[in-house]
């Protein structure tokens, strides 16, 4: 198990507020780790960074060995928080559009999904259910060969059933030696998923710990936790 | 389906009775191949770390052998099988005696109750 993503006292302002406060935070390979905080605690702008959508004020990022740029945009899969696709595409537009802009798209894997998911390829995006638009938006994030993907709230609005299948995928997908960030509030629906959870509170990484370790030191589920730091 | 777990006690040892339960029951018999840890991890919806780590236990107690290119196997040994039922016997009928004591039955009384 190699460090895969390390962040050394990243801080970041949007004018006088401190979006991050001098954040240290690694994260290994082959895990999948949740991010978890209140709106406004600094996930998204954490996630904008590593996915260097936003440059260094302070501080710096390393994934596998490269510091954010041309090179770790390329090792990075990432979903943003809502459907970005245009409702004029059909699916197999999608499909096509991946495969020209990443090398690392495995096309036979998307496709194999999409039939499991009993998505048709032939449809417009714009006719799909919420769901199933935010279901294709994680398969197509997922099927890459990644070294970290990164989903920003992979359940928003779906129902119960669609957000099974959004687990399944992200679990069926992830190369062994790849890590997952997710960042959500629904934080039941991934608790038996996660290898670690990081908590973050007003721009600083409040903890970051082994969901089975909290489980068995104070009995508590994850969700429970999360309550009792944020009430 | 995903697995009912309870997610304040640790997740490994669900999985773990889980599918000594499963080889108990007979619903993976002697010698059965097992899922890979991959796929299992995503029937049950876990970790697959978690998963990995709970084959390796059932590794460790003799209920499972892994063959290093054709995957893992329940083991031939139906006395450890038999061994295992009585253990998570056990187990069950001390649960069932801690409930009872909770709601201020005695043993006799339990024992009158089965």
């Amino acid at each position: 198990m190699s460090t895969l993503v390390e962040c050394k006292s990243l801080s970041h302002s949007y004018g006088k507020k401190k979006a991050l406060d001098d954040i240290n935070l690694t994260i290994c390979s082959g895990r999948i780790v949740g991010l978890f905080g209140p709106n406004g605690s600094g996930k998204t702008t954490l996630i904008k960074k590593l996915t260097g959508m936003i440059h260094d004020e302070s501080g710096s990022i390393v994934i596998c060995g490269n510091p954010v740029g041309e090179r770790s945009k390329a090792l990075v899969s990432y979903s943003p928080d809502r459907v970005v696709f245009n409702a004029g595409s059909k699916v197999s537009d999608l499909l096509d559009m991946y495969e020209l802009m990443y090398e690392d798209f495995d096309r036979v894997c998307a496709e194999e999904n999409l039939k499991k998911l009993n998505i048709e390829k032939e449809e417009y995006v714009g006719k799909l259910s919420k769901g199933n638009a935010e279901k294709i938006q994680i398969l197509l994030t997922m099927s890459r060969k990644s070294a970290l993907f990164i989903l920003d709230e992979p359940f928003n609005g779906v129902d119960p059933v669609a957000k099974e299948s959004i687990i399944k995928i992200m679990l069926g997908c992830v190369p062994e030696d790849s890590s997952l960030l997710i960042s959500t509030h629904q934080i039941r629906d991934v608790e038996q998923v996660l290898d670690e959870a990081v908590f973050i509170k007003e721009g600083k990484i409040l903890f970051h710990r082994s969901v089975e370790e909290i489980r068995s030191e104070t009995g508590r589920s994850l969700s429970e936790t999360y309550m009792e730091e944020f009430r | 389906m995903p697995w009912n777990l309870d997610s304040d006690k640790p997740i490994f040892i669900q999985i773990v009775e889980r599918i000594e339960s499963d080889i108990v029951s007979g619903k993976y018999a002697p010698g059965d191949k097992l899922p890979t840890v991959r796929d299992l991890a995503v029937e049950a919806a876990v970790n697959p770390n978690t998963m990995q780590k709970a084959y390796g236990e059932l590794e460790k107690i003799g209920l499972v052998y892994s063959q290093r290119t054709s995957g893992r196997f329940v083991t031939d040994d139906k006395s450890l099988i038999e061994k295992t039922r009585k253990e998570l016997a056990k187990r069950s009928a001390a649960e069932f005696l801690a409930k009872m004591k909770e709601l201020g039955i005695s043993k006799e009384e339990a024992v009158k109750l089965l």
